[in-house]
């Protein structure tokens, strides 16, 4: 009961125990990394979903009924002559992430936590009161829709690097909808009368919010995920979203007496940073495309055909809540100008052209 | 200052209660009237009414909570580092590593895919929160699972296989399996992949055996970033088991569901015995040095887990609910361990194909042979010689086992449904599925492709149902190659362009070790391309050969 060949006792496992053919290849060697050498992010998440061009050898062993493979690339009219080149710029990869998530919670609970004990919601202005209660109630389901849409999204893509950066938008959108759901829940318990309902009545009800509900809605009823991802960070981030936090609650706030708000709310738009900026990366990629740039390019001009009208009719519809703060420090005309020029501004770094939406 | 005045009680302030939050974070959600949502991933299922969120955790407290739980894990690897835990840890135990961790990492984020799809179509918002935190776990498990396999690559002695390792999982023969599991996930009716594949079978049952039982062996084998590692995830997969197990609370009231329960429970359980038995208990077994003969073999651990645990509590009370359970099945998954020795012909079968992993397998020895029969009375008469054959022709110059006629192992058919060779030859059998030929292990897993996945289901249409495609049968892409330049072809050579990735040793010496030229000369064949060809008469003596089974012959 012996094998013929004596084994050599093994005294150590570690690295530079003994040297031999590939004993130091300590690389993930499979994929061109994008710079000299492989980020961590991109040994984390490059290949992870196969592909039958590049090593699925048996290609997808199971279809949908209709023939559809578990992953393909006809699920966007978006074309690519290599989906894997994209590379997410937050560079997000667990650690990272929950890292960010964490880090982004823990400041959120200490702002309210410390807001609350000095009494602040108590000192609120009673007009910025209401416009919390029924606008920032409101927005809440904005961010949420949009963290459905992403959530959805994340399914399609044929790369998993292309999965991650939308996963990862989707955690922050979802977020931020409770974020501020638990925001608004603590300091309704510090001021008399604050209805926690009367944000989702006016969301569903309000004339000011139907275009941005119809937006939102739009956007989680397409079948397109990068017609998602990109209606919502090239379109709707900046000439609505954008708008409203940056361009209203952030400005108008701390004149109201209140400096909670605005930190609650900056939170996402430091998010947005990360998801514009990978967002950016990949649909430049996509007009850049020696093969398919041209088709992209005017893709892109339809998408945000569709969608910047919904969007600009949107934050026209928003307008009225300018008025409603009892001290005006913000214009929505200024306000919107900006935004406008925040996506003629992402629109030259993607390379379409965005006078479809907003004009010469 | 008063012995129970704290910190906490100077600090504390009224809050909203956990039941409110969550409440008011279900609320979020609304039925769109502008436009509608398009049911992308169908399902046959009815789901009428919304899921209840167990859990009732929202992401303030989720966030913080993983946060914690990673910097445990990665302050563990840095603290085995800094024990020199390479130096004592088993080389045997660290090369099946180089195949689980190919495998495991597509499963997970596949299941955060799959997150979308039941996100979509469970009614409410209430389980929302919960489906979006699995999706979010799944991206932390894919990715800690690469950075475990890296750090492996970085320290061990042997990188070579982790350093190929996604690549490798797109080729190799052994990872097929890993690729239905997750497929499974992710492809064809939505509530059959999502909820009962993934969460009901996969997640509540089998992650014990994968995450928990696993990991106890890493340890006994001087292993302790493993453990560390997947019992971290493991904590995940309880709030992932309650989602499961919500969903599946709100189809199982309505009757039109149950056949369709009745038929998934069946197939799901039965793929993911044959799945993740094959590999896990391979690996537990024979990936291991500590013969410690008190501790639990795999299948003991399976009775705990499987039988015990997910059988006895979790299948048999929905039977109260009008589904029918095959505990026959169960039965039948039990005696293929126990009595029809699966795991061990799987282990034979992936050291016979050696030359065509990515990762090493050792022979086993004496002291393994003495706990082996310990454990599985009657081991010794079944394997012993072929182990001694394999120890035998592991030397470079030897002809390899995988064609050396010496041993008298016959190659297997590979099953059409679970991925896995047809290894318990008896229960072999063959059907035509839309005018085509095909094989499989056992009468299940004929079942499972010719009869579940499939447009009609006992008379009822299942058009969500998915479809088995692709070149299932990996030997059918090497038909008719020599094996050198299959290997080759599949990336198993190292930097020098001749040594093979895979060794039929542990020696760590390139005087020992198999180059291309050792295993030039020999023809891969499929087994099922050649069955075809076969008339129907000699198709039926070939399957009543090939259930004989064949002897190893004794080596001197």
């Amino acid at each position: 009961m012996s094998a013929s060949q004596e084994a050599v006792p093994v005294k150590s496992g570690a690295t530079g125990a003994a040297q031999f053919a590939g004993s130091d290849s300590r690389h993930y060697n499979y994929f061109d990394p994008k710079g000299r050498k492989a980020t961590h992010y991109e040994d984390m998440t490059v290949d992870v979903q196969p592909d039958p061009k590049r090593y699925l050898l048996q290609d997808w062993i199971i279809n949908f009924a209709d023939g559809t493979p578990t992953y393909y690339e006809g699920w966007t009219k978006a074309k690519s002559s290599d989906w894997h080149k994209f590379r997410a710029i937050d560079q997000e990869w667990e650690r990272t992430h929950y890292q960010r998530q964490s880090t982004i919670e823990g400041m959120v609970a200490n702002v309210i936590e410390n807001g609350r004990r000095s009494g602040a919601p108590k000192r609120f202005d009673k007009a910025w009161v209401k416009v919390l209660q029924d606008h920032l109630g409101a927005y809440k389901h904005a961010e949420f829709g949009l963290g459905t849409a992403t959530m959805q999204a994340q399914r399609y893509g044929y790369t998993q690097m292309v999965n991650n950066a939308i996963l990862t938008n989707s955690s922050y959108k979802l977020r931020f909808a409770q974020d501020l759901t638990l925001y608004l829940g603590e300091i309704g318990l510090d001021i008399a009368g604050f209805d926690l309902d009367a944000g989702k009545k006016h969301w569903l009800e309000d004339p000011v919010w139907q275009g941005t509900r119809q937006a939102v809605e739009t956007i989680m009823g397409a079948s397109d995920y990068l017609e998602q991802y990109f209606a919502i960070n090239v379109i709707f981030e900046p000439l609505v979203a954008e708008l409203f936090r940056s361009g209203f609650v952030m400005q108008m706030a701390a004149a109201q007496n209140d400096y909670m708000s605005p930190s609650v709310v900056s939170a996402a738009e430091g998010d947005y940073e990360r998801n514009l900026a990978n967002t950016v990366e990949l649909f430049s990629i996509l007009t850049q495309d020696q093969n398919h740039g041209e088709h992209n390019r005017k893709l892109l001009v339809q998408w945000a055909g569709t969608y910047g009208k919904l969007a600009i009719d949107a934050a026209n519809q928003l307008q009225p809540m300018w008025s409603q703060p009892r001290v005006k420090i913000a214009q929505f005309n200024e306000a919107f100008d900006l935004a406008k020029n925040r996506l003629r501004a992402i629109a030259a770094e993607i390379g379409f052209d965005a006078r479809t939406v907003l004009g010469a | 200052m008063p012995d129970a005045l704290t910190l906490n009680k100077i600090t504390a302030q009224r809050g909203i209660s956990i039941g409110e939050a969550t409440r008011r974070i279900a609320d979020l959600g609304w039925t769109p009237s502008y436009v509608q949502q398009a049911m992308t991933f169908p399902t046959d299922y009815k789901i009428k009414k919304s899921p209840r969120d167990p859990m009732k955790q929202v992401l303030r407290s989720y966030f913080p909570m993983q946060e914690e739980k990673d910097n445990r894990v990665y302050g563990a690897l840095d603290a085995a580092l800094r024990g020199d835990m390479f130096r004592n840890v088993e080389p045997r135990w660290v090369e099946w590593m180089k195949l689980f961790l190919a495998i495991i990492p597509f499963p997970e984020i596949s299941a955060a895919r799959s997150m979308a799809m039941v996100g979509r179509l469970a009614p409410g918002e209430e389980l929302r929160t919960g489906f979006a935190m699995q999706m979010i776990d799944e991206f932390r498990h894919s990715t800690i699972q690469m950075n475990l396999k890296k750090w492996y690559m970085e320290n061990y002695i042997d990188p070579a296989g982790f350093d190929i390792t996604e690549a490798a999982f797109g080729r190799c023969y052994a990872t097929t399996i890993g690729r239905q599991f997750a497929e499974g996930f992710l492809t064809g009716d939505a509530i059959t992949a999502a909820n009962v594949y993934l969460q009901v079978v996969a997640e509540t049952a089998f992650t014990n055996t994968l995450f928990v039982a696993m990991p106890s062996e890493a340890a006994r084998n001087g292993d302790y970033a493993l453990p560390t590692v997947f019992l971290s995830v493991q904590s995940d997969e309880s709030r992932h088991i309650g989602n499961g197990h919500s969903l599946l609370m709100s189809l199982i009231n309505d009757p039109d569901n149950h056949l369709l329960l009745e038929r998934d429970l069946r197939y799901a359980f039965w793929q993911n015995h044959a799945i993740v038995d094959a590999a896990v208990g391979t690996i537990v077994e024979y990936g291991s040095t500590n013969r410690d003969k008190n501790k639990e073999s795999y299948v003991e651990l399976w009775h705990r887990w499987i039988y015990e645990d997910y059988y006895r509590t979790y299948m048999l009370p929905l039977e109260k609910y009008g589904i029918k359970i095959h505990h026959d099945d169960v039965g039948a998954a039990w005696d293929r361990m126990v009595k029809k020795n699966y795991v061990h012909k799987t282990a034979q079968f992936f050291s016979v194909g050696w030359p065509v992993n990515f990762w090493r397998i050792e022979a086993q020895t004496e002291r393994d042979f003495e706990w082996f029969e310990h454990k599985y009375p009657g081991w010794y008469a079944e394997f012993g010689n072929y182990w001694k054959w394999y120890g035998k022709l592991s030397t470079p110059g030897e002809k390899n086992i995988l064609f050396n006629t010496d041993t008298g192992y016959v190659y297997p058919h590979r099953c059409w449904s679970c991925m896995v060779p047809c290894l318990i030859r008896e229960d072999f059998v063959c059907d035509e599925v839309d005018g085509q030929i095909y094989t499989y292990c056992s009468e299940i897993c004929r079942w499972t492709h010719k009869t579940a996945f499939a447009a009609e289901y006992e008379g009822r249409p299942t058009p969500a149902m998915g479809r088995f495609s692709g070149r299932r049968e990996w030997e059918t892409c090497y038909d008719g190659w020599d094996l050198a330049d299959a290997i080759k072809d599949l990336g198993f050579v190292r930097s020098d362009g001749e040594t093979l990735v895979p060794q039929p040793h542990l020696i760590f010496d390139d005087n020992k070790m198999w180059k291309l030229s050792h295993v030039r000369g020999d023809t891969l064949a499929s087994p099922l391309q050649a069955f075809r060809k076969l008339s129907p008469e000699d198709r039926e003596k070939a399957t009543a050969e090939y259930r004989k089974g064949f002897t190893i012959n004794p080596c001197n």
